[in-house]
């Protein structure tokens, strides 16, 4: 396992992208090969840098959507942000061939291993399901039967990210259960739920507080710090609500 | 703008072997002990640096400055660190795992 490796202060290394996958209209998948990057737990981020050919530099952090498993292949899911100055470039001009610099694997707080078990509750607002599916596809590669329930907040169905490998992961007998919400636009044939995570919500679908799930949120702070209080309030230990806020902006 | 105090990881990883963000500090203020991760951090990408404050009492735990081609870390608010024994790596010298007996 990573920990068990030398460990040793994080630097940057060269990163290739290898393809690339429109996730949504506004996300988009970026697979690369990073020769010896060590491994990383579900989870963990990595930091990105652009360098301009003046010599400026723009850093942002973007969580690894992939399982850790795939040895020197890592997936980064980025949403593009109309203001930001690094997504825009990351979502529509970085090409296949490309290199980026990066540094991780980062984090050893919001982070999910196979013995930590469960149950697990996952709950994520847009682009915050990436961490998330690192965990879902670990828990799937390895066939494990942790019972999951992932609570994922989309505006509308088209932006609902990895929307066909949850739709399979989530598949009768997995253990795993899917619960989407539409905020803004829910189509006629909509059967899940509508409107942003309550606690109403939260108490119909989370686990109950005497399960003692284990539980993950992350998106945008707003919605993070809402469903952790709610979270609280209904009685779950907040030392079992683990947090990753994205900012309003991130960009 | 709030995050988590996971999202300063990158940073203290130019400064620290180990990943500290796991690590349990305890805040000088109000003695609540917590994963560094799970503080509030107030960074952005175009400030030159980021503040972890206590998510209890707000006190300031940690301060983060980069100008100037230098990192400087104020560790102003935090009583201790505690690591876990994985914070370690696995090819320390024996001693840290006391004395090896033959």
């Amino acid at each position: 396992m990573a920990r068990a490796a030398l460990q040793r202060r994080l630097t940057w290394r060269l990163a290739e992208v290898t393809q690339l996958v429109a996730e949504t209209p506004r996300v988009r998948s970026l697979l690369l090969r990073v020769p010896g990057w060590p491994g990383h737990r579900a989870g963990q981020h990595t930091d990105v840098r652009l360098t301009a050919e003046d010599g400026y530099t723009a850093e942002r952090s973007y969580s690894i959507a992939s399982a850790p498993d795939a040895g020197e292949q890592l997936t980064l899911t980025v949403e593009r942000l109309d203001e930001g100055e690094v997504s825009p470039y990351l979502t529509e001009e970085l090409r296949i061939g490309d290199q980026l610099e990066l540094r991780g694997p980062i984090g050893g707080y919001f982070v999910w291993d196979l013995e930590l078990g469960g149950p697990l509750m996952l709950i994520a607002g847009g682009s915050g399901i990436c961490p998330l599916m690192a965990m879902l596809r670990r828990r799937a590669s390895a066939s494990s039967q942790v019972p999951t329930r992932l609570l994922y907040s989309s505006r509308t169905q088209e932006d609902i990210i990895y929307r066909e490998e949850l739709d399979r992961l989530g598949a009768a007998g997995s253990g795993l259960q899917v619960i989407p919400t539409l905020t803004r636009v829910q189509p006629p044939d909509w059967t899940g739920h509508s409107g942003r995570i309550d606690q109403a919500m939260l108490n119909d679908v989370a686990w109950s507080p005497s399960d003692h799930p284990l539980i993950y949120v992350c998106g945008p702070t707003a919605l993070v710090e809402h469903v952790a209080d709610a979270l609280v309030s209904l009685g779950h230990d907040p030392e079992r609500v683990k947090t990753e806020r994205f900012g309003p902006s991130g960009g | 703008m709030r995050l988590d105090g996971n999202a300063i990881g990158g940073l203290l990883g130019q400064l620290f072997t180990a990943e500290v963000t796991d690590a349990r500090g305890s805040c000088h203020g109000c003695g609540a002990v917590g994963a560094l991760g799970a503080q509030h951090l107030y960074m952005h990408p175009l400030a030159p640096g980021a503040v972890l404050r206590c998510r209890s009492c707000q006190s300031v735990l940690l301060v983060l400055v980069l100008a100037h081609g230098r990192i400087r870390l104020a560790l102003r608010g935090m009583t201790w660190l505690d690591m876990g024994d994985s914070a370690v790596p696995a090819v320390w010298p024996s001693a840290s795992r006391g004395p090896v007996l033959a």
